[in-house]
């Protein structure tokens, strides 16, 4: 569904991405696991339309989106959870998932259309409709990530990406957030997740990637990565000691 | 052709575009690894300067320098690996055409890999739950029998670990008791079990064998049909190499046209070993190996020294994965003689280290009775004090046969030759005549 080829990206300067291709099939929860500033972020940027790539090509639904601007790649089925939330703080919840139907609206899609998936995002996040008409940036760090996410799904996405679902949130929280990860997975939703909490990214996801200096250096079935020894020690916390050699 | 025999059908049947995204994937990941925790291939890079972020298409991996068997035997035992020791879970080692043996490490996901690859050729050769596998091949440093046990337990067949050590009696008690459906062993070992068999009286018919699978040395189309015909088995060709994994590399599936070769693990190129250019399909030469899922031991365009043709054409079994033809020589000048492998240059090693021997020699390889027999004619050398004695010559005949045993754990026949009889000059034009071929 979702092809990355050869993707370079980067900011004046700094090359972030240097070359990354991987690709994310129908159905498919895929995970990015990767040290601060190593590019995830970038990664999804990129795809999302927000930052222009500089080499490489990104297909979505064997059309190539590379380039495009970031509403024209919602409207093509293809939405960002951001990394830190974004929602809008004096917006009421219910609003701030409406403005998340705008591309709905733009394909001239029917009223019910947006009620029907303000159903969706409430049944997943019942918190979100008994809040509906809350001030958003009253709500708490976990009640703002479901938010964020409710939003993105408003638009009917084929795809969705999270860029670090957990920061910032407490730990129950996090569970529920997975919970409704793993919901919206079977439920048939393609995912592209970006984690530095590998643990909660490869418990959900079915492959993985490992980015290193914007270089993709491992790919794989998430229990592949999981018994990697490397992984273990970089971003499951397994005991490092250092070999002097 | 059902799907039944489809270890992996989601990976064996993957569409060519899918599967090749699948691969630059897998390259790049690997070659960034490979550059980071290998000094061979950092090295190896740099000095080619090669800027591994131009690797953008499968095609582009041509650039890349090549890896050879010296490159392996300069690392031993551990300078290739990719991980540090701690993460490698097993480790196996295999004779090279000269003295230092290859050293290979697997990681816990390597051996899983192995496990699955090694699955995949069983299954392709007709091997389910319901057979009693019986492998008679080497259970030591070697891969082979290993490899094939973890596969055959994986698809959950009845695994018999019988060895190479058990003696032809021995292995034909066990495939009769039993009742052992699959025999895994070299092609000409199972010879000796058809011979054993046809000396003790005993017909096929009475076992309830059904399949082989067969691999380790080389063979012909003749002698499959004629194991075939004297075991009252189908047999299946296989292609695996310690450098890489052992068996499961490719494997022969009932289609009978090649060997499918694992893409979504290997990619495999074929180039002309003289010039070193990649080959098209169907054209013969020698076949070069990259590992794209490896983690403790990943090799670059590693020249296996076999040759052989590709075909891409689809195949009825449904599997899309390329196949290779049966490896039908080598580059180099290797000889492998019941699973062991040396070059002449190894010979003539040991006679320098034996008094009285002289460099001059021939190494004959024959076919008795369906066993292979290896025979070093030498010439004595012409200062040697007392050529007639008989007990001189017995002492050099064992001196020779003693140090072919220990050195290169070769059971050879010794003969002598007059001096100047098997002078390059004058005498045969190689030192090799290999009599194998036509069983």
């Amino acid at each position: 569904m979702l092809r990355l080829a050869n993707l370079e990206a980067g900011y004046g300067p700094l090359r972030v991405l240097k070359g990354v291709s991987l690709h994310v099939s129908q159905g498919e929860a895929v995970a990015i696991i990767g040290a601060n500033g190593a590019g995830k972020t970038t990664l999804l940027k990129t795809v999302a339309g927000v930052i222009r790539p500089r080499a490489g090509k990104v297909s979505f639904d064997k059309h190539e989106i590379q380039g495009r601007a970031p509403e024209s790649v919602v409207e093509s089925g293809c939405s960002l959870v951001p990394e830190g939330r974004h929602v809008f703080p004096t917006l009421t919840v219910k609003d701030n998932l409406i403005l998340g139907a705008y591309a709905l609206r733009r394909r001239k899609r029917s009223a019910a259309e947006v009620t029907a998936s303000l159903e969706e995002v409430h049944s997943l996040f019942p918190i979100l409709q008994e809040r509906h008409s809350q001030i958003a940036g009253t709500l708490s760090g976990g009640q703002q990530q479901m938010l964020a996410i409710g939003r993105a799904l408003m638009s009917r996405p084929k795809l969705l990406m999270m860029d670090e679902p957990s920061l910032g949130v407490a730990p129950m929280v996090v569970r529920d957030i997975y919970q409704a990860v793993a919901r919206l997975k079977r439920n048939g939703l393609t995912i592209l997740l970006v984690e530095q909490n590998a643990r909660a990214a490869l418990a959900v996801a079915d492959r993985g990637y490992v980015i290193e200096t914007g270089q993709i250096v491992l790919e794989g079935t998430t229990q592949e990565l999981a018994d990697n020894q490397e992984v273990q020690r970089a971003y499951l916390g397994k005991e490092y000691e250092r070999i002097d050699e | 052709m059902s799907h039944a025999r489809l270890h992996n059908p989601g990976c064996e049947t993957l569409g060519r575009d899918e599967l090749e995204q699948l691969q630059i994937e897998r390259l790049q990941s690997t070659l960034n690894r490979v550059y980071r925790n290998v000094a061979f291939y950092r090295n190896a890079f740099d000095t080619h300067c090669v800027n591994l972020e131009r690797i953008r298409d499968l095609p582009a991996l041509a650039g890349l320098p090549f890896t050879t068997p010296e490159d392996l035997r300069k690392s031993y035992p551990y300078d290739m690996f990719a991980v540090p020791l701690r993460d490698i879970v097993r480790i196996h080692s295999g004779a090279a055409a000269s003295g230092t043996p290859i050293v290979v490490g697997y990681t816990r996901n390597d051996l899983r890999n192995w496990t699955e690859c090694s699955a995949r050729v069983l299954a392709a050769a007709g091997i389910t739950e319901h057979d009693v596998v019986q492998i008679a091949l080497d259970y030591g440093l070697f891969p082979g029998g290993f490899g094939f046990q973890q596969g055959a337990e994986q698809i959950g067949a009845s695994v018999i670990p019988a060895s190479s050590i058990a003696s032809v009696e021995k292995q034909i008690a066990v495939m009769k008791d039993f009742k052992t459906t699959a025999l895994i062993t070299m092609p000409s070992h199972a010879l000796r079990i058809a011979s054993g068999l046809e000396q003790m009286g005993l017909h096929p018919e009475r076992l309830c064998l059904k399949l082989g699978l067969f691999g380790g040395e080389r063979w012909s189309d003749q002698l499959q049909h004629q194991i075939e015909e004297r075991l009252h088995i189908v047999a299946t060709d296989t292609y695996g190499l310690t450098a890489l994994m052992g068996p499961g590399v490719a494997g022969e599936c009932h289609g009978r046209q090649g060997m499918h070769i694992n893409e979504d693990h290997f990619i495999v190129e074929v180039i002309d070993p003289k010039t070193l250019q990649p080959l098209g399909p169907g054209q013969k030469g020698e076949l070069v190996l990259t590992t794209i899922t490896k983690e403790g031991f990943p090799l670059i365009r590693y020249r296996t020294g076999d040759l052989t043709s590709i075909d891409p054409q689809p195949c009825a079994c449904g599997r899309t994965f390329v196949r290779m033809a049966r490896v039908s020589g080598r580059t180099d000048d290797l000889v492998v003689f019941r699973g062991v492998a040396f070059t002449p240059s190894q010979i003539e090693q040991v006679l320098a280290q034996v008094e009285g021997a002289s460099p001059h020699y021939q190494i004959i390889l024959d076919r008795v009775g369906g066993a292979d027999t290896l025979e070093i004619k030498v010439e004595v050398c012409e200062a040697f004090p007392s050529l007639d004695e008989v007990r001189t010559l017995e002492t050099l005949r064992r001196g020779i046969s003693d140090r072919l045993m220990s050195v290169l754990n070769l059971d050879a026949r010794v003969s002598f030759a007059e001096p100047q009889s098997l002078r390059r000059e004058t005498g045969p034009p190689t030192p090799v005549v290999d009599r194998r071929g036509t069983p």
